[in-house]
């Protein structure tokens, strides 16, 4: 089953991986990091992840440590 | 012991050439400049010839760099290059020393300050010894007096780099560079020295490496540079070399270093034939300097006589090592012509005092 | 089936320091990605530069020498003269590449050295707070631009990939971005081939890589990477300008 592993001590909150994934699976978190910043999720009930990577690759800080197809 | 029949006539900076090749030198980066142009021109053919590497580089910047480059994989790297364009390679030097790295630099020194010209002089003691890159470190110095030990010294400057991670210069001027003397190259006398534990040969079987000056913690870089001094000192006890002539009995000594300890040689003889108690004093290795000896000579000796060839800079150090326990005066000239003996005669005897024979 | 995982050349444990949605990031994995995919780790020598650039040696498990500023060409050539069988790359700034050093970086192009040299643009200098560079645009406002750069007193941007591909040495020349995924599959390839002239001996490989600096920009992350879509790239086009293999 597709889906992606996300390290959230390497998640700056950049948020370009909800802008990019095509699904909009990657939701902002209500969660906070100590520096006040909103972590991401991956939310994916309806089993819609493509295994696209594109989050991935676009991720400057390789968060996105894994991703399945 | 070097037989007779060893010896050619060389010029020095063609002897300072060869006995690189002879230490092992791998790699050569140059950038031309008089009066040390000549070890370019020599190693171009002889490094191309020996299917070692030689690069003419785009600046004295980038020489300095290429031999960072090269010694930071383990191997022995030069360059040369004179006073004005020395003062280019500072920074590298700086960044040398606090990366710990091999570099070999020889200074055949020209006449400054500026473009100054190309006769020689002895105006780069300072740039040498103190350095003219950021932050505190230093060098370690050689300077030569005669063709034969542009030799020794180029093969104690690869190795003295090698055992203490150090940049080493070997502080020649434009009179050696250009003169022509009898000497002998032998062999390269020194072990070689193992580098495996720090050089940079690809991450195989290892965690990379990295040879950075970057320091991000304060306590680390204090406890770095504290480190980088104690390797200082145990050179200064280890490898602190010079020459000394007549200083048993002598009441005046003179001082110099580099080509001039020729002419304050025979500068006392031509005192002590006159009745004066002369001795002479010449540090081999400027950095460090021999502190701890004139130090010692100077419980007996009333005066010391440094003769240079630019407006006093070593005499400073002398001063500090004397340390007010005796007077301590100069002999100098700006650039230009080496001071005669008889100049040195003349000027050592107007500081004692004794007129009978003061001619300048 | 696993698609995407942290490349074994990165160092283990590793975080990055730059800020948020800097693309260093990415170029430094797709770094990592063909040191993997080519099998060059365990030779690689890399040249790092100073500014942002210089903390490579953090991250990227590989033999580094950290070089003065502009010098990271210089220190690649010693590198590679001493030991032409290792794999030698630099990573440096426009600023390092193209201001300070463009004298060793063209010259390292012109003696046409087997070298690769990976040059981040971000149009300013980062680490120290977002100065006027060489390759800020005309109009763009930084702390030693603050009326925006104008041609009369700043003079021009440079284009770095056009003037490196002049050499008669270099083997391929590429400029690439990282704004989208297109873009960041392209610069991969790209990177790919600056890295092969180098293995096979072709002369001297080079990628300028346009990048983002959100903080000195003063923009989000996605809108560092727009105004590099809408501003850079109209100036600084992407292609390839130069490549001597045989497949071109």
């Amino acid at each position: 089953m597709a889906h992606i592993v996300i390290d959230e001590t390497r998640c700056k909150s950049c948020f370009i991986c909800v802008n990019t994934c095509p699904k909009g699976l990657i939701k902002k978190s209500d969660r906070m990091s100590t520096l006040g910043d909103r972590y991401v999720e991956f939310v994916d009930e309806n089993n819609e992840c493509l295994g696209c990577a594109m989050c991935a690759t676009r991720c400057p800080d390789m968060a996105i440590t894994e991703v399945y197809k | 012991m070097v037989s007779y029949s060893d010896k050619q006539l060389i010029k020095g900076n063609y002897a300072i050439a060869e006995a690189s090749v002879k230490a092992g030198c791998e790699c050569y980066f140059g950038y031309p400049i008089t009066p040390q142009t000549e070890i370019g021109e020599y190693l171009s053919q002889r490094m191309y010839d020996l299917k070692r590497g030689y690069v003419c580089a785009e600046s004295e910047l980038a020489a300095i760099n290429m031999v960072i480059g090269a010694v930071s994989t383990g191997a022995k790297a030069m360059t040369s290059s004179s006073s004005c364009a020395v003062a280019l390679m500072q920074e590298a030097l700086s960044y040398a020393c606090s990366d710990e790295l091999p570099v070999v630099l020889i200074n055949v020194m020209r006449a400054g300050p500026g473009l100054g010209y190309i006769y020689p002089a002895q105006g780069d003691y300072f740039q040498s010894v103190y350095g003219g890159g950021n932050g505190d470190y230093k060098l370690t110095v050689l300077a030569p007096s005669n063709v034969q030990e542009c030799i020794d010294l180029t093969y104690r400057a690869f190795y003295l780099a090698q055992k203490w991670r150090n940049p080493t210069m070997v502080l020649a001027d434009g009179l050696l560079g250009q003169m022509m003397e009898p000497a002998s190259f032998g062999e390269y006398p020194y072990p070689e020295v193992d580098n495996s534990s720090w050089a940079l040969t690809g991450a195989k079987g290892r965690e990379g490496r990295a040879i950075y000056s970057c320091a991000r913690d304060e306590d680390e870089h204090n406890a770095k540079i504290r480190r980088l001094f104690e390797k200082y000192d145990l050179i200064a006890k280890e490898e602190t070399t010079w020459e000394e002539f007549n200083t048993e009995d002598a009441d005046v000594v003179l001082v110099a270093f580099g080509s001039m300890t020729r002419n304050i040689k025979a500068a006392m003889k031509v005192l002590r034939s006159q009745g004066i108690k002369a001795g002479a004093f010449r540090p081999v290795t400027l950095s460090p300097f021999p502190t701890e000896r004139l130090n010692q000579l100077a419980d007996s000796v009333d005066k010391f006589v440094v003769v240079e060839m630019n407006m006093g800079q070593m005499i400073n150090d002398v001063k500090l090592a004397v340390n007010g326990k005796s007077d301590v005066k100069l002999v100098n000239r700006p650039v230009g012509e080496w001071l005669s003996v008889e100049e040195i005669v003349a000027g050592v005897k107007n500081i004692i005092g004794d007129k009978t024979y003061a001619s300048v | 089936m696993q698609v995407f995982k942290i490349p074994e050349s990165m160092k283990k444990g590793f975080k990055y320091t730059f800020c948020p949605g800097c693309d260093h990031g990415i170029a430094i994995r797709l770094i990592a990605e063909l040191l993997d995919e080519m099998g060059l780790q365990e030779k690689t020598i890399c040249a790092t530069s100073i500014g942002c650039s210089v903390f490579l040696y953090d991250f990227l498990n590989v033999d580094c020498i950290e070089a003065p500023h502009g010098r990271a060409m210089a220190e690649a050539t010693g590198v590679k003269r001493a030991r032409p069988d290792k794999f030698v790359f630099t990573y440096q700034g426009d600023g390092d590449f193209a201001s300070i050093g463009f004298a060793e970086s063209s010259h390292a192009a012109l003696r046409a050295e087997n070298l690769t040299g990976i040059c981040i643009n971000n149009t300013t200098y980062g680490m120290t707070g977002g100065q006027h560079g060489p390759t800020t645009l005309i109009g763009q406002k930084t702390t030693t631009s603050p009326m925006g750069r104008f041609k009369e007193t700043y003079g021009y941007p440079v284009r770095i990939a056009e003037h490196i591909a002049l050499c008669e040495g270099t083997a391929f020349s590429a400029r690439v971005a990282l704004d989208t995924v297109p873009h960041i599959n392209q610069a991969k390839k790209a990177l790919k081939k600056a890295i092969q002239v180098q293995l096979d001996g072709l002369g001297y490989g080079f990628v300028e890589i346009l990048s983002t600096c959100p903080t000195n920009w003063k923009m989000t992350p996605e809108e560092a990477h727009e105004r590099v879509k809408n501003e850079m790239i109209p100036v600084f086009p992407l292609g390839i300008f130069k490549d001597k293999t045989e497949d071109n």
